[in-house]
């Protein structure tokens, strides 16, 4: 995809950068806020016009596409201002070039004779003038925001060459009162549909790989254990109730396996349980804490963490077990780590002056660098084509759920419920 | 869905090498041309549209909600007029000795009662991570089972079990409130 870039030719008039303030002026009425910062951010231009019919649909298109772009890192939203487009009309490309616009889209929905909506579109190089081509999703009004999201997906991947992850879900747990509710929503956070709602805690969703199930820790029972839910239905069956604390489920990039933490012998420890239950392998073997453990992409590697030195630090092992090496050196508190689908990227939490923040650490070089300016960060996430990261933070006073780019440069915070809003986890492509 | 989503992948590659073969060869498109052809589009039916399983507020979502209602369990029993929270200092797991006396009662109260069961429930304060402060609520659950073993309890009558930093005591963002969340419970079943 990167050389069919070439090809059309698309030049990036980026490498422009906004100061924060500015930004915010900008959007102050839109319904998400992008933070932008730092300088050669090289971002395409484009404009999403208004989508011919969306002002009498229940979902506005161009601005859920238009904020998914934003979201990204990778794009800078310039106003068509009010000329109307759709995708039968070629828009007037010299009249954009002014505008210093690189890419445009425009589309239509219509509202079918069985209730349903065509929302269609289609996407111009501008610098080229040519067509990229478009397409048409039918659907329900419930997924007429799905729909958008495919949109931002398909623009993404033709001007990136890089998958799209706006059709994605990201699943959250909120805390409302004494009500904890563990939501699966779209990969901006909205459209959030309850799957299980306690009056008891519940914290650590991770998806299985193929995204049709969450395990998660639930403390239902007045003591922390593991279930798997099966998401589209709600069956749910409980995977991990061994005496004392069963809790961090995490799953084997081949769905069979699950690492977890039990504290069956005393302190906590990491185990490999099978996905159909069965008795647990012990992997870690220390007098202190081992937790949170994770896998690498491909599978061969499990990161946790363990306080063996003293303090909580990120380690290694292999999959099976044995030997471990140290990941993480800097500081005296480094928690919750979490891979790159591409192998490339370690996300973890770290204990900084006081503060919990974000960082992300190149695992080719071992290089590592505080990527937020919040505080009380917790729990990465990436999304599955390793470019957006998903934590939890404050915000104003509140828990929120915030993006960031790997570079931390492009940063959004996610729209979703009321409450306090934590633990997220983002989903596989395609779930 | 699944089935769905596939036919919709499928028309979406389609529509990548449809437009990637038409621009390959539409290089030489006017500008202002109307446009007519849809060769670049692919008609997708049904994406999403499917009722998944059929759940309460699905609505083609693909989730169907469970509610556990208002659950909870009421923790009572127990010696009366013996504390049951252990409090602990700061980033310590160690069971002070002032708690000698609690330790020993609870004790000798489940030594006469053998079908009693209990759990000692470790919390922390509110700082750093919830599954790291799960498994530091586990240390002082632990070291209250300890000793409560060491002076003589049966084992199959006590449960360590951590809440980390979920169930607060104490809400307030200040050392105060800090000082009452870091702390283990004892609960009679």
């Amino acid at each position: 995809m990167t050389t069919y870039l070439s090809h059309v030719g698309l030049k990036f008039s980026g490498a422009l950068f906004f100061l924060a303030a500015l930004f915010f002026q900008s959007t102050a009425n839109a319904q998400f806020r992008v933070d932008v910062s730092g300088v050669g951010l090289t971002q395409v231009p484009i404009s999403i016009a208004a989508f011919k019919g969306e002002a009498v649909s229940v979902q506005k298109i161009s601005a859920i596409v238009a904020a998914d772009l934003e979201r990204s890192g990778q794009f800078r939203h310039i106003d068509a201002g009010s000329v109307a487009l759709d995708e039968n009309t070629q828009p007037d490309m010299s009249a954009f070039r002014q505008k210093a616009v690189d890419a445009v889209a425009a589309g239509s929905v219509t509202r079918l004779a069985d209730g349903r909506f065509d929302v269609r579109f289609r996407l111009w190089d501008v610098v080229k003038g040519s067509n990229l081509g478009g397409a048409s999703h039918v659907v329900t009004a419930p997924n007429l925001r799905l729909a958008a999201h495919k949109v931002s997906d398909y623009i993404y991947e033709k001007l990136t060459g890089e998958k799209g992850v706006f059709s994605t879900k990201i699943a959250y747990i909120t805390k409302s009162g004494t009500r904890h509710t563990l939501w699966v929503a779209e990969a901006d956070g909205e459209n959030a549909i309850t799957a299980l709602s306690s009056a008891e805690p519940i914290i650590s969703p991770s998806w299985s790989p193929n995204g049709s199930q969450l395990a998660y820790v639930s403390f239902e029972s007045r003591k922390p254990e593991i279930w798997v839910h099966e998401v589209a239905s709600g069956k749910r069956r409980l995977l991990a109730s061994f005496k004392g604390s069963n809790s961090a489920p995490s799953w084997s990039p081949d769905g069979r396996t699950l690492a977890v933490t039990l504290t069956r012998d005393g302190n906590a420890q990491v185990y490999v349980l099978s996905t159909s239950g069965g008795e647990p392998t012990r992997l870690s073997r220390s007098d202190g804490i081992e937790t949170e453990a994770t896998y690498s992409a491909d599978g061969k590697s499990i990161y946790f963490v363990s306080d063996r030195g003293g303090a909580p630090q990120i380690y290694k092992m292999g999959a099976s077990g044995g030997g471990s090496t140290r990941v993480t050196f800097s500081g005296n508190y480094n928690i919750s780590p979490t891979l790159s689908p591409d192998g490339k990227w370690l996300a973890y939490i770290s204990r900084t002056g006081g503060g919990y923040k974000l960082f992300v650490m190149d695992l080719a070089s071992g290089a590592a660098n505080a990527v937020t300016d919040t505080n009380a960060d917790e729990r990465p996430s990436f999304a599955a084509n390793s470019k957006l990261i998903v934590y939890a933070t404050k915000f104003q006073g509140r828990e929120a759920l915030m993006t960031t780019t790997v570079d931390g440069r492009v940063k959004a915070k996610l729209g979703g419920v009321a409450g306090d809003i934590r633990e997220p986890a983002w989903g596989p492509a395609n779930n | 869905m699944k089935q769905q989503f596939k036919s919709f992948l499928s028309a979406t590659t389609l529509a990548v090498v449809l437009a990637v073969g038409l621009s390959a060869c539409s290089s030489g498109v006017k500008l202002d041309t109307p446009v007519e052809d849809k060769a670049g589009i692919a008609t997708t039916n049904g994406m999403g549209t499917g009722s998944g399983a059929n759940g309460q507020g699905n609505n083609g979502s693909g989730v169907t909600t469970v509610d556990l209602g208002a659950g909870g369990v009421n923790a009572n029993g127990g010696p009366a007029n013996v504390g049951k929270v252990i409090y602990f200092d700061f980033d310590s797991y160690l069971v002070k000795p002032e708690y000698a006396s609690v330790i020993n009662a609870h004790v000798q109260f489940l030594a006469s009662r053998k079908t009693t069961r209990i759990s000692v429930e470790g919390h922390t304060d509110a700082s750093g991570g919830r599954e790291y402060n799960l498994a530091l609520g586990q240390k002082r659950a632990e070291a209250v089972r300890r000793a409560m073993a060491l002076s003589g309890l049966n084992e199959s009558q006590i449960e360590a079990v951590s809440f980390g930093k979920e169930k607060p005591a104490d809400l307030a963002g200040d050392e105060t409130a800090a000082a009452k969340n870091r702390r283990a419970e004892i609960s009679y079943r």
